[in-house]
């Protein structure tokens, strides 16, 4: 079970007061109407679920209720990085 | 009563003061306090503790702890036994009841034909028709006896306790207990656990001296410095069971089974899960049997168990040893049988030069070495009485075999680091050659392995290792500078000649033509198993344990493992590190539910939400329908009533007079601010800018790629201020969902929502007479049609309460939706119903609205949609304003080329040609019911009742191009082999201009 620090709340929670979200940084397209179909589907369906480091959103569900981005790796389960959405996760290895 | 024909008259740290009486497989027996349930046995010269899992055959008890495959036993009785527990870990109280799990007499005549059950034997034979195993497993389960499932309710307590530490230490022997020491030292918060009831380890039967005091005496030491200390938590009995993601670990701690029955008060188990800054793990190293044919003869065991039960239990479990070792260390198991005054019969040492300090004592003592030399049959019936030996050179047998008397041997093939619990993390156990053994892997910086389990081989050097483990996982949790401050008690520690690697003692025949040669005792694996196995084409480790069950039991191969990995190797020609071990998993030895479980049962486990009228629902006789958490009634019988006669009268009240329902688990969101319109027609197919205040609207929310997943009404309540509507199961979903794109899309609206589901309490005044009953109560209010129109919201106050009354409809009649603060709710019913008596108001349930509903057509999310249709699909089109400015979520997904296909399932009416017959919900609509299989199928049935107020059954469906077939007829096959005809309708059925909803 993982261990979060909430950039919110600033405190190091436990998973369960948490909810995964979903891959970070896929923002959605300003003019949907001026996409192909394959374009409109590469937003909704096309993820990079890679091997090692991975940005995801995560709620703190039972906390604060707040969004915020994680830089997670998939291998170790290491968390890397927290930082809010609408930013780019730190230099890795800063974490 | 038995003798304990095996127990020394002195010695040991049981308690001859205290006798036990207990009963195993129907026997009285005795033992004394501080036995274990198997040391009582052996005592009392119980031989056989249960018979082999495939070939029935008869089992001793070969080890001492976690890692005893055999002596599996189930103890107590009725609701609070427990099955599949291991007799080595089962503390002996006076009472104590317990019974081995045998096998059947199925799987003791299997073991005659012992050659016909070879590796695959019942993948082979029963998954090789469709069905067979179905019918097979049970049998087979049964026989395979591994106990049974208590039949009643757990009795007992069971709880939880959360922990945040500096270092945990796992293991409370000499390395555990030395981190302990060095790390509360340094100040750090430390909790030390171990899975027996008392602390110590290997020290329990250390014959050595340490710092020139007893093991008993440096023990007694440790513990009353770490009991002293402020910041020690020690939990015995305590097995850390797993070791999950950042430091997340749980112990399962047995507090009250080693009293027996009369202590059933209080908490049987506690789950303690712990985050731990960092662990330190000492958990120590369990011995390596050696695999010889009838290895698995009763009186046959670990070289360590022999000394433990002679030093710690002062049991003698034989009269005349034979030790079979490839290592220094099996020698002390030797001079501990002689020093108690026992035969020892010879030593027989694989290697061919020996010349350690405890081979030298051996000789010294008279004891006679055979060196070169291997056991490689064990004699006897059911029980060991001799041994056949020959000379062993390189890999191959030489001369003739012998043969040598004895009733015990005892093995020591080297040691397995017990490094379970790092593998559970992911990291992969590495070989190495030096030690001889697979040690855990780099398991990062929050963890330290310290003493056996990290392949230190002398009791000195775990001492060491065990302090600098401590003061290193305290450093790093921030306490001290990561020196050992305290110096680790001398010990007689003698150079040692290294060990020989012996994974399979070679046999006059070969492997596959050989008497058994055990691997996995639990599982009834042997060598020439994991060799077929090879043969016929398995090279994964992690295949081959699912074709052979290699370490499939519930010891997770804790003696097997690294022997049939080694076979394996082998057999394969790799290396041992290339062919590598199966992953460990969660629970080190197996839990009980009521440990996992806690005091989540019951309602703790599955809370129910009751809406403020509950009580009157209750005493009006409903019958519940669970909606996500909530209860609600489905409907009201009355005596003598069948279902469908109260839904006829609960309907036609509806339809004709006047009717109520509890609608107040219907999910609720105050909107709030200057962006709520906008903010809305982002999230909804239709738009809510020009909605007037004080009017309401029908929503669908959409997924971003089209997809319906909840609809409602939602109303205008001031110039930036709205209220939504969502489907009782999904409020929380949909209020997760404003949030996300609120704040992760459009943190530029300015819009706050607010979950109000629980604030208000609901009552939908339903029928044609509902207007007359509300206005005896709600004068504040003109409810004339004029003055307050279909779709509209009002305030005014409801039997002298403040109240919000809509005027929307989900049943197609007239119909007031009347909103207090929860708090009345329940005196805002009472009064309604009071109101409505004179007209014969009828309450009703969920089953009542949606057959209302689908007299309407209208759908239910989740019901008639199923997660994979649009508005159009449903005839919803009606719901989508396509020319907003921004749009809305989904909207671009509308015109995939995809959901344009006419040939989409589309939501029809059916009507059953026969007008009788209710259609199945779930049942499958077919255009030809003469069509072979594979039938192409044309829809199904989403809804479907009998309706009172038509006098037929109506049902909804999906079709495929449905929307164009109307009055086409299609076929439902039903389970008996009726087929039953039906014609594609409208799916209105009933007032379908909505005449009545509007007067």
């Amino acid at each position: 079970m993982f261990r979060i620090h909430c950039p919110h709340c600033r405190e190091a929670r436990s998973e369960e007061e948490f909810s995964y979200a979903g891959e970070a940084h896929i923002p959605r397209p300003v003019d949907p109407s001026s996409l192909s179909d394959s374009e409109w589907g590469e937003y909704l369906h096309t993820r990079t679920n890679p091997r090692g480091p991975h940005r995801e959103m995560w709620v703190h569900t039972a906390g604060c209720r707040r969004y915020f981005n994680v830089l997670r790796d998939t291998v170790s389960y290491k968390i890397l990085a927290v930082y809010p959405v609408g930013e780019m996760p730190p230099e890795q290895g800063e974490a | 009563m038995g003798a304990e024909v095996r127990r020394r008259a002195a010695g040991g740290r049981i308690d001859r003061d205290q006798t036990l009486d207990f009963v195993f497989d129907g026997r009285a027996l005795r033992g004394f306090a501080g036995d274990t349930l198997a040391s009582a046995l052996l005592a009392n010269g119980v031989d056989v503790v249960g018979r082999s899992f495939k070939y029935g055959r008869p089992r001793g008890i070969v080890g001492h702890g976690a890692e005893e495959p055999n002596a599996i036993v189930e103890v107590g009785a009725g609701a609070s036994c427990v099955p599949n527990l291991r007799a080595t870990q089962v503390e002996l109280y006076n009472g104590l009841e317990a019974r081995s799990i045998r096998a059947s007499l199925f799987q003791r005549a299997a073991g005659a034909f012992g050659r016909l059950l070879p590796a695959g034997f019942y993948y082979k034979t029963f998954m090789s028709s469709p069905g067979a195993w179905m019918a097979w497993e049970r049998v087979l389960r049964h026989a395979a006896g591994f106990g049974k499932a208590p039949d009643g309710a757990d009795p007992d307590t069971y709880d939880r306790m959360n922990h945040h530490c500096d270092v945990l230490v796992v293991g409370a022997g000499p390395a555990g207990l030395s981190a302990a020491l060095e790390a509360a030292g340094w100040g750090a918060r430390v909790l030390l656990a171990d899975e027996q009831s008392e602390f110590g380890g290997s020290l329990l039967a250390e014959t050595r001296a340490l710092g020139g005091d007893s093991a008993a005496a440096w023990l007694d030491g440790a513990l009353a410095e770490l009991d002293a200390s402020g910041n020690v938590e020690l939990l015995p009995r305590s097995t850390v069971s797993g070791y999950y993601d950042h430091n997340f670990l749980t112990l399962v701690e047995r507090r009250s089974d080693h009293l027996g029955p009369v202590a059933a008060a209080g908490t049987r188990e506690r789950l303690h899960r712990v985050r731990a800054e960092q662990v330190v793990l000492a958990t120590g190293a369990i011995e390596r049997p050696l695999v010889f044919a009838n290895n698995d003869l009763p009186g046959v065991m670990l070289a360590s168990s022999v000394s433990t039960y002679v030093n710690r239990y002062a049991v003698a479990p034989g009269k005349s040893l034979l030790l079979f070792t490839t290592n220094d260390h099996g020698y002390r198991t030797a001079l501990d049988w002689h020093r108690i005054g026992r035969e020892v019969v010879a030593i027989v040492d694989a290697r061919e030069s020996p010349a350690g300090g405890w081979v030298a004592a051996a000789k010294e003592a008279g004891i006679d070495v055979i060196v070169g030399h291997a056991i490689i049959e064990a004699v006897g019936r059911s029980r060991v009485s001799g041994a056949a030996i020959a000379s062993l050179q390189a890999n191959a047998l030489a001369g003739t075999p012998r043969r040598l008397a004895c009733d015990l041997i005892a093995c020591s093939g080297g040691w397995n680091p017990t490094l379970h619990l790092g593998s559970q993390t992911g990291v992969k156990p590495r070989w190495s050659d030096s030690a001889g053994a697979f040690l855990p892997g780099d398991l990062g910086g929050g963890t330290v392995c310290a003493g056996a389990v990290a392949g230190t081989p002398t009791l000195r050097g775990c001492l060491e290792q065990g302090a600098l483990a401590g003061a290193t996982a305290a450093s790093r949790a921030g306490f001290g500078s990561g020196r050992t401050t305290r110096s680790a008690p001398e010990v007689d520690e003698p150079p040692e000649t290294p060990a020989r690697s012996l994974f399979l003692v070679p046999h006059p025949k070969r492997v596959s033509r050989a008497p058994k040669q055990f691997v996995d005792f639990q599982l009834d694996v042997t060598a020439s198993d994991i060799e077929l196995a090879a043969r016929e084409g398995y090279e994964s480790v992690e295949h081959v344990k699912r074709y052979t069950a290699l370490g499939f039991g519930t010891d997770q191969g804790k003696l097997g493992n690294v022997n049939g990995v080694a076979i394996l190797a082998e057999a394969l020609g790799k290396d041992i590190a290339e062919v590598g071990t199966t992953m460990y998993r969660p629970s080190y030895t197996p839990a009980t539910f009521g440990a996992i479980a806690g005091r989540d049962v019951g309602g703790f486990f599955d809370p129910e939400r009751h809406t403020p009228m509950h009580e009157w629902h209750t005493s009006r006789g409903a019958e519940w329908e669970n909606v996500g958490r909530w209860k609600r009634p489905r409907y009201y019988p009355r005596s003598g009533e069948t279902m469908q006669q109260a839904l006829n009268r609960e309907c036609l009240a509806a339809r004709d007079g006047v009717a109520i329902m509890d609608a107040s688990t219907l999910g609720k969101i105050d909107i709030q601010g200057a962006d709520s319109a906008e903010s809305l027609d982002r999230i909804y197919t239709t738009g809510f800018r020009k909605l007037g205040i004080g009017r309401c609207r029908y929503g669908l929310m959409l997924h971003e790629d089209g997809t319906i997943f909840d609809d409602g009404v939602t109303a205008r309540l001031g110039e930036d201020r709205y209220l939504m509507h969502t489907t009782t199961g999904n409020a929380e979903v949909v209020f997760a969902w404003l949030e996300r794109w609120r704040q992760t899309e459009w943190p530029e609206l300015s819009v706050y929502f607010t979950s109000v589901t629980d604030h208000w309490a609901t009552a939908a005044l339903v029928g044609p007479k509902s207007r007359t009953v509300l206005a005896k109560v709600c004068t504040d209010i003109d409810l004339t049609g004029g003055a307050f129109p279909f779709m509209a919201v009002r305030e005014g106050h409801v039997a002298g309460v403040p109240a919000r009354v809509f005027r929307i409809s989900f049943s197609g009649e007239l119909s007031f939706e009347v909103n207090v603060p929860a708090q009345h709710g329940r005196a805002v019913w009472d009064a309604l119903i009071d109101a409505g008596a004179e007209f014969d108001i009828t309450p009703y349930g969920t089953e009542a609205m949606h057959v209302l509903r689908a007299e309407k057509g209208f759908i239910i999310v989740g019901q008639d949609t199923d997660g994979s249709m649009t508005p159009a699909d449903t005839g919803m089109d009606w719901a989508v304003r396509r020319n907003k400015p921004f749009g809305f979520l989904g909207d671009r997904s509308l015109d995939l080329a995809d959901h344009l296909r006419e040939d989409r399932p589309q939501l029809v009416g059916l009507a059953t040609d026969d007008a009788r017959t209710v259609l199945p919900e779930g049942g499958q609509l077919v255009d030809d019911p003469e069509c072979r299989p594979p039938v192409p199928i044309a829809g199904h049935v989403t809804s479907s009742y009998y309706s009172a107020r038509l006098s037929r059954p109506i049902a909804l469906g999906m079709v495929k191009g449905g929307a164009g077939r109307m009055g086409e007829t299609v076929h439902c096959p039903l389970a008996d082999g009726r087929v039953v005809k039906a014609s594609i309708v409208d799916p209105i059925f009933y007032d379908p201009k909505g005449e009545r909803q509007r007067v």
